[in-house]
């Protein structure tokens, strides 16, 4: 018997990919965006509603992914930006090479930010990189204050948690601060956002956080080129 | 299933390199903030190689937990609990440096007709 070792991450072709599209996203300046949550946490109201904010003139493109339908993209054309589907036929999470097939014929020139909406799933889309320069993870007060703790891979590799639905706080018992407290116990000094996509409360402080993470984009851009 | 598929290709890759082999056990190193569920692993791992010409190998878990290192006093520590002050200083200022691992750790290959040749001459 002998014992060869092995020096690679399971994930590494996933992860070569994803190096790919990051230098190319590099490249042609586009801030990369992989929001993930559980199914019906709201990440496509999320991103209706910043669609819907952002100027005409924006160079923004979105995918969103699911396991069947095109329901997602259908209601996201309608903002004029360049939407696509990518359904992935059973698959619980989106990897690179979807990521990469699904920019195939987009110009990267016409874009500064790519919007990616991950399969409904708080587990495996954790571990596949897409090239994204964040992670955004979207929790709704109608789950459990809990959920940081029992998922927590997701929390901790996520730069921002959007809580959302807080219009339907008075109805349900799920207490904001413990979910707070609960995600910064696994991340510590996590940024938080407060939302209702239905109300469009606090939906100005996600626009903020996402314009200062595409200027902060913008400059390091700008200075690896000069 | 994606994480045992890779697996396995892992495995089909690296037999290339060794001739004369079959693998008997392969081993992987997962972190405990890797959001990869074991039994779901080895339960998925078992399916795929069910029925086929590796339906023998082994699957080894080896978990990793959370490990941190102290900002102030350089002091690494595992994380227990979710508490990830230094148990040294007490700072707040820690950085994680394990447990988020997702890695092949080895490959056991065994040579055709080893088993048997072992068996009646003990070494």
């Amino acid at each position: 018997m002998e014992r060869v070792p092995l020096q690679q991450k399971v994930l590494s072709e996933n992860d070569r990919i994803a190096a790919e599209l990051r230098a190319r996203f590099q490249k042609h300046g586009i801030l990369c965006l992989n929001l993930i949550s559980s199914p019906g946490s709201g990440k496509t109201s999320l991103l209706e509603r910043t669609l819907e904010t952002l100027p005409r003139q924006d160079r923004v493109a979105v995918l969103t992914g699911d396991i069947q339908t095109e329901n997602d993209a259908n209601r996201l054309k309608r903002f004029h930006f360049p939407v696509k589907q990518i359904t992935t036929g059973g698959t619980c999470h989106l990897d690179a090479r979807m990521i990469e097939r699904h920019l195939a014929d987009w110009d990267l020139d016409d874009l500064d930010l790519l919007l990616i909406e991950n399969v409904g799933n708080l587990v495996c889309p954790s571990s596949y990189d897409l090239g994204e320069a964040a992670k955004i993870v979207v929790l709704s007060v109608t789950e459990g204050e809990d959920k940081p703790l029992k998922y927590p891979s997701i929390f901790f590799k996520s730069d921002l948690l959007v809580l959302n639905k807080i219009d339907l706080l008075p109805y349900v018992p799920f207490d904001i601060e413990a979910a707070a407290e609960n995600a910064r116990k696994v991340h510590p000094g996590m940024e938080i956002v407060k939302v209702s996509c239905l109300t469009g409360n606090g939906l100005h402080e996600w626009m903020m956080w996402l314009e200062q993470r595409r200027m902060a984009h913008k400059s390091l851009a700008q200075q690896t080129v000069s | 299933m994606g994480i045992a598929n890779s697996v396995l290709e892992a495995v089909r890759t690296e037999m290339g390199l060794h001739p004369g082999t079959y693998p008997c056990k392969v081993g992987v190193r997962i972190g405990e903030m890797a959001a990869i569920d074991q039994d779901a692993l080895r339960f998925c791992f078992e399916a795929i190689i069910h029925d086929t010409d590796l339906e023998s190998l082994e699957l080894g878990i080896e978990v990793c937990p959370r490990r941190h290192r102290c900002l102030v006093c350089g002091r690494e520590f595992i994380v227990r609990d979710y508490d990830s002050r230094c148990p040294q200083c007490a700072s707040l200022e820690t950085t994680c440096i394990g447990g988020d691992e997702l890695e092949l750790a080895y490959l056991e290959v065994e040579e055709y007709g080893a088993s048997t040749a072992a068996a009646k001459s003990p070494q």
